[in-house]
């Protein structure tokens, strides 16, 4: 038997009825949107369950969304099923000021550097993950670089001239 | 071990205090030579045996996922490029297929013959140094001299396509930026007929080797559970059994057009991680003969596409440029980054020389991605290593990391 | 008469090659007067120990210079030591994160004097692509530089180029140089007693 996305989708909604929000298939990938809280529950089920059977946790990572108040940092989740062969995508919401998920990493090895990677960039504190410090930028580190109000460019840098580049500011 | 350090024999007299501690802390990088990339183990040794272990990583972070954030697509390739710098091809590929998945581009059949060719020449590249390095760390330089040489060869073939050897920003969004010439062919041709004679020297040089066989077996092993619940892919997870292999399960580029064998090992030790990569250039061999006929095959105008018709992202011809309003037009707007592209949502991975090398794209209609995440194989896998290592002798841990293939630029992105 | 010195002298078929390029001086049967200079720098300028510091893509091309098939040691120079203490030229691969600085630094510290450095690429030259948060604006930055070789990432004909750059250098280098105020001004501009 095929795993089919309509078949997950009835599947979990029976389980979570309406905790499962914003069902889509862009690009014919399953997506689902559920509440923070819950994001350990389903992914116990999807991970347990005899049939569904989603024992692979692709990748982990954080999204930035300015515009959405109340719920602007995201975390997505890319389960696979190896067996076969269905990928799903699943994403946690949360607001910037209590940016408080739960962690993975009971069920999943793979997610303890994922989630420090996502802290890292996004401030997102995992709760009850074992170990939640920087790992690619250094300890001193005091702001969460890919949120978006953070500029690119190297602040510290004294060798350019912006004016050159159109955008504006020049060094005396 | 440590109960041995306390059943001193009587007659040994060891100054006072020396034994208090019964562990060395040792610091293996982030320089030492025998990480061969940027990062950090804090090993926890008695004697020679490894104890507990802390992986850092983040020396060479570059923030390729800020950068991408303020580029028009076709600006990201050159990242991709560095992010597994021994095999850039396949992750520039990979990079145009998840564009073209976006913007809903169907390629030519030439086209993917051509990449599959391409991405299975970096391939080998991959594996080669790879398992070069897995000879100089076991005592056997020699090895590593003899495949050097056909790397060479094969950065030919690059050079001869795109122009570039290492960080090749090889291909376009749509297909190859020209033709390749027919010295391009003759080169691949050359290289499919010298590379075997020296894999099989190569793997007569290892394979049964009793020295390199006792040092590989058994050390550095992992089950494939584990390794699964790792988010092992690529040789790695193959090692350990499974057969997952996205050429195979999610293949891109018309790979279902190809007969191959994926192998597999069934320990997930070092000498199965070597012999799987071994096993998949041979593979890699034969997909690029199959590859090299097909192309050879097409007739007619079939024989000199090289790529899709995508104006939009595919830059016009010079001549055109220079003679025409219209392509004059595009070349701007392309160049400046002046197009939009459709909204979405898309994720999209290739098997890299490290294993699932995905990008995962949300597309809010701007002329940027917003934003850009790279599933790097191998900053997921190398959280196993404390695991893999816990027990192991220190020159066996040595061995263990260059099988894993860590490439610095891969990890931390 | 005294016949022309035949040493580090080829003959090929009765032209005279020499090998190397001899310091200028007089010489005998038996003897060759030059300054102290010149000889130490022409020995020192041919058995540089590199120290490779390879972060990222650029060391992959620094393993095809140095491994078969262009083969730096034909410039006197394949004596990797792996330990800064035994080096006198280090050799910056990569690019190089605000992370990793430091460490750099210590790595310079620890070679003795006289040491110098080529930075081998764009990212160690001046950052290359990454205008980033994360990464150094070029290895000047924390430690002088004697040669910068561009490329991202530079062929090896370009590192070997380099190579011979730096030999120049460092058998014009007088003596006194490493004494002199300017370059302790030099090393105290980078906070190094
Ligand atoms: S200069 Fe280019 S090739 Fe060299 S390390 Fe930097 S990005 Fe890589």
């Amino acid at each position: 038997m095929s795993l089919t996305n309509e078949y997950i989708r009835q599947r979990i909604t029976e389980k979570f009825g309406d905790a499962i929000t914003n069902v889509e298939e862009p690009a014919g990938f399953l997506t689902f949107e559920v509440p923070k809280e819950m994001n350990l529950k389903v992914m116990q089920f999807l991970h347990d369950d005899n049939e569904l059977k989603f024992r692979f946790l692709t990748d982990l990572c954080g999204v930035h969304y300015p515009n959405q108040e109340g719920r602007e940092l995201a975390v997505v989740y890319h389960m696979h099923n190896l067996v076969d062969n269905v990928r799903l995508r699943m994403k946690v919401f949360t607001g910037i000021n209590d940016p408080d998920v739960f962690t993975a990493t009971s069920l999943f090895e793979s997610a303890n550097w994922q989630e420090r990677e996502t802290y890292d960039f996004y401030g997102i504190n995992f709760v009850g993950h074992p170990n939640l410090k920087r790992i690619l930028n250094v300890d001193e580190m005091d702001y969460f670089p890919m949120r978006k109000e953070y500029p690119l460019e190297d602040q510290s840098r004294i060798d350019k001239d912006d004016e050159m580049f159109g955008r504006g500011g020049s060094i005396s | 071990m440590s109960e041995l350090i306390h059943q001193q024999p009587h007659h040994v007299k060891l100054p006072e205090g020396s034994i208090e501690k019964q562990t060395t802390t040792l610091n293996l990088g982030p320089t030492h030579p025998a990480t061969h990339g940027v990062f950090q183990n804090i090993l926890e040794v008695d004697g020679e045996r490894i104890i507990s272990s802390e992986q850092t990583v983040g020396y060479i972070h570059r923030a390729f996922e800020k950068i991408a954030e303020r580029r028009p697509l076709y600006q990201i390739t050159p990242l991709t490029d560095r992010l597994n710098y021994c095999s850039s091809p396949i992750n520039n590929m990979g990079w145009h297929l998840t564009c073209e998945k976006l913007l809903g581009v169907n390629t030519p059949k030439r086209v993917d013959y051509l990449r599959v060719i391409i991405m299975e020449l970096s391939r080998i590249a991959d594996h080669l140094i790879c398992n070069s390095i897995v000879g100089v760390d076991s005592g056997a330089f020699s090895g590593f001299l003899y495949v050097m040489q056909y790397r060479e060869l094969i950065y030919e073939i690059f050079e001869e396509v795109c122009g570039s050897r290492l960080t090749t920003n090889i291909g376009r969004i749509g297909g190859f930026e020209r033709n390749f010439t027919n010295a391009a062919f003759e080169k691949i041709e050359k290289f499919l007929k010298e590379y075997p004679v020296t894999l099989k020297e190569f793997e007569n040089l290892f394979n049964r080797n009793r020295i390199f066989m006792e040092r590989t077996m058994g050390t550095g092993g992992i089950s494939a559970e584990r390794a699964l619940n790792y988010g092992f892919t690529g040789p790695n997870l193959r090692a350990t059994g499974v057969d997952y292999d996205v050429r195979v399960a999610a293949p891109y580029s018309s790979y279902e057009d190809f007969k191959f064998d994926i192998p597999v090992g069934s320990t997930g030790d070092n000498y199965d991680r070597f012999m799987v990569r071994n096993q998949e250039m041979w593979q890699s061999l034969g997909i690029i003969e199959q590859a090299f006929r097909k192309v050879q095959e097409f007739r007619g105008t079939d024989a000199d596409v090289y790529h899709a018709d995508v104006p939009e992202y595919y830059l016009p011809e010079k001549q055109d440029v220079y003679t025409k309003m219209e392509a004059l037009i595009w070349h701007f707007k392309i160049i400046m980054g002046e197009i939009d592209m459709p909204k979405g949502e898309v994720y999209h991975s290739v098997e890299g020389g490290n294993g699932e090398l995905g990008f995962y794209l949300i597309s809010d209609g701007g002329r940027a991605p917003f934003r850009l995440h790279f599933r790097r194989p191998c900053f997921i896998y190398y959280q196993a290593y404390s695991e893999l290592t816990k027990g192991a002798l220190l020159s066996d841990a040595v061995i263990t990391m260059s099988s894993l293939n860590l490439i610095a630029g891969e990890m931390d992105a | 008469m005294a016949r022309p010195v035949q040493y580090n002298v080829k003959n090929e078929g009765g032209k005279i090659v020499i090998t190397d390029d001899m310091p200028p001086g007089y010489g005998g049967e038996g003897f060759f007067a030059t300054t102290l200079d010149q000889v130490v720098g022409w020995g020192r300028k041919n058995s540089l120990w590199p120290m490779p510091f390879a972060t990222s893509c650029c060391g992959i091309e620094f393993m095809a210079t140095s491994a078969s098939h262009y083969d730096i040691g034909r410039f006197g120079s394949e004596r990797f030591a792996h330990t800064p203490r035994q080096c006198d030229l280090l050799l910056v691969m990569g690019t190089i994160a605000k992370k990793m600085g430091p460490i750099l630094k210590q790595v310079y510290l620890q070679m003795s004097e006289p040491r110098w450095v080529i930075a081998v690429g764009a990212c160690a030259s001046s950052g290359g692509i990454f205008d980033t948060y994360s990464v150094l604006q070029g290895i000047d930055q924390i430690i002088p530089v004697d040669v910068y070789v561009p490329g991202c990432p530079p062929r090896p004909e370009a590192i070997l180029d380099g190579l011979l750059k730096c030999q120049d250098l460092v058998g014009q280098e007088s003596l006194r140089r490493r004494n002199s105020d300017k370059y302790k001004a030099l090393l105290n501009s980078y906070g190094i007693e």
